[in-house]
């Protein structure tokens, strides 16, 4: 029995060994974002002497983190929104209805799946300069560069095939009885759609947006080649308040600005992190 | 009609092509202009001499690729690029099975505590990650070398992310970090559907937990386990790419380069854009061939419970 119990005992020192190696630093940055400047240059174990707030006060407006926040907010909104516009009735038709060409279709999303948006960030980058090119008789200040519009749209075309993948299949497992009961009632193909298919789909739509939100809220090679201007992103901004950090030595207020980009996200996590974990364990979703 | 359409009621119906044209089209349109297309150039501008942005462009046939061979920083990105597949691989796989064997088999308390503890990095965008290992692995006032003078180990402080043989490792190390959580929860869901009564019947028969792991967890999760090789590749080219970005700059020297990352430097800060697109078919190829080679290498029967 000793002998069991000797092992219980290693195991959890093991699994506690590895929970606070990821759990520390992401705590110590949460309470080194309190500290003053001179207090960095001490033991990193020593809490903060006092709750220095200006920290946060200078990330939010000297580094203009605030205005990268609603950038940020605007831009995954905007993405969400048009990613469901195009994905939810294309997913339909390609789970019910015959057409010339699903084969097609089908195919050449399941191929969309497997080009990385890492692979052709350069690529649509050029594409949109060479647009602004052509237009700047029309609009010499450039349209397509530079707007965070563009930006959302491009991060909904980027996710198109992984939503439609994920809610075709689930239009698929649907029960057409539903569909036919409508139909037979005079509803439209329209209203079938959106008034009988679309509540049915809450699970899968709601996979969808959880991955679509993380990945667009996270990313930032997209923003960073799309929105070379003033107008960045949350974790733009971040990035550039590292290599600002790195010349002036001003610690506190990049890890203020570390602990606004973070905050959200681990709200987010914790209210829906049952779903997010079901959501990857049904779907093999890599994030 | 597979799936049972509504258009089954008194066959198809009139405007139904209409209906699935303009249901299809703008998901198509997006997709197409910026998906496909740009994925096209990466291909068609590999052949050409250009710089992205003057009028001149140059048919160089297979030149951008020959380059390659004798450039030395691309052949050290590919050898960075392997090192960084294999290593992180070979730790978050081993890692993260016998974590999610031992959240399953033992029953622990705490179990969604460090569930949901471990998965924290998966939620978190690889800047933010970038952001707190520079804060851990500072030359200064990072928290590694902090605590080390703390304990007087003054002999072990280094410094992780400026000396050109340890950059790669502190990468290799915040890629486990980021994603060990994310894979422990991938195998956990594939060990919860393995039926109790087996593990029962083979502890009658004497069975210690480690044999029950190579005996019976291992081959049963076999399927899932080969998934996750295809997203190791995956993330070994990609994550590597966009950490190398944030946290290294490449540097020191091209110490930390990657395959991805040297690319985007020659596209975009180098403007040789037709060679960084051929780098880019390079890292095409490659990971389509170690994807393929890894599960052909892994191919078994599939094993029934």
């Amino acid at each position: 029995m000793t002998t069991i119990n000797w092992r219980r005992t290693l195991t959890y020192v093991l699994v506690t060994a590895i929970a606070l190696a990821i759990a520390v630093p992401v705590a110590w940055v949460l309470v080194a974002s309190l500290k003053q400047k001179s207090e960095f240059f001490g033991s990193p174990w020593t809490p903060p002497e006092g709750l220095h707030l200006q920290n946060y006060v200078d990330a939010f407006v000297t580094a203009r983190m605030g205005q990268y926040f609603f950038t940020s907010v605007l831009v995954t909104l905007l993405g969400l929104v048009f990613v469901l516009a195009v994905s939810v009735p294309a997913a339909y038709v390609i789970a019910r209805y015959e057409f010339r060409g699903r084969g097609l279709v089908e195919v050449a999303l399941l191929a969309g799946l497997f080009v990385n948006v890492n692979y052709i960030v350069v690529p649509i980058f050029l594409m949109l300069v060479g647009w602004d090119r052509a237009l700047v008789d029309v609009l010499p200040g450039g349209f397509f560069i530079d707007n965070p519009g563009v930006l959302s749209l491009v991060y909904a075309a980027t996710s198109i095939p992984f939503t439609i993948y994920l809610l075709t299949a689930y239009f698929r497992s649907i029960p057409a009885e539903y569909e036919e009961a409508a139909a037979l009632d005079g509803a439209s193909r329209l209203r079938i759609m959106t008034r009988v298919m679309l509540p049915m789909a809450r699970p899968a739509l709601t996979t969808v947006i959880l991955f679509n939100f993380l990945a667009y809220w996270n990313d930032f090679i997209i923003a960073l080649t799309l929105l070379p201007g003033e107008g960045k992103t949350l974790q733009v901004g971040l990035l550039n308040l590292m290599t600002a950090q790195k010349a002036a030595a001003d610690y506190g207020r990049l890890y203020a600005g570390m602990v606004i980009v973070i905050v959200p996200v681990l709200i987010f996590y914790a209210l829906i992190q049952r779903r997010l974990i079901e959501g990857m364990a049904s779907g093999g979703v890599k994030g | 009609m597979p799936g049972g359409s509504p258009s089954s009621i008194g066959g198809r119906r009139r405007g139904d092509g209409l209906f699935v044209l303009a249901c299809l089209l703008p998901a198509l349109v997006l997709f197409a202009v910026f998906m496909i297309v740009p994925t096209v150039n990466v291909f068609r501008m590999s052949f050409y001499t250009w710089s992205g942005f003057s009028p001149d462009m140059r048919f160089a046939g297979l030149g951008n690729f020959t380059r390659l061979l004798d450039d030395e920083q691309f052949v050290r990105a590919f050898q960075n690029t392997v090192a960084l597949l294999v290593v992180v691989t070979v730790v978050t796989m081993g890692v993260g099975l016998f974590l999610a064997a031992i959240m399953t088999r033992q029953r622990l308390r705490g179990r969604a505590l460090f569930r949901f503890i471990l998965y924290v990095p998966s939620v978190l965008s690889v800047v933010v990650i970038a952001a707190i290992f520079s804060a851990i692995l500072d030359q200064e006032n990072g928290l590694l070398n902090g605590t080390l003078r703390l304990l007087s180990l003054d002999g072990l402080r280094q410094v992780w992310l400026g000396d050109q043989q340890l950059v790669l490792w502190s990468v290799a190390f915040a890629m486990v970090w980021q994603s060990l959580g994310y894979y422990m929860v991938l195998y956990m869901s594939g060990m919860a559907s393995i039926p109790e009564e087996l593990y029962e019947a083979s502890a009658l028969d004497g069975a210690t937990a480690g044999r029950q792991f190579f005996a019976i967890t291992l081959p049963l999760i076999w399927q899932n386990l080969r998934t996750t090789l295809t997203f190791f590749v995956m993330s070994a080219v990609n994550l590597s790419f966009v950490l190398v970005r944030a946290m290294t700059g490449g540097g020191p020297d091209g110490s930390s380069e990657v395959l991805l990352s040297y690319m985007y430097k020659q596209a975009y800060t180098n403007s040789s854009y037709g060679y960084g697109m051929a780098i880019g078919v390079v890292i095409f190829a490659f990971s389509f061939l170690v994807s393929l080679l890894v599960s052909r290498a892994t191919r078994r029967e599939p094993l029934q419970f």
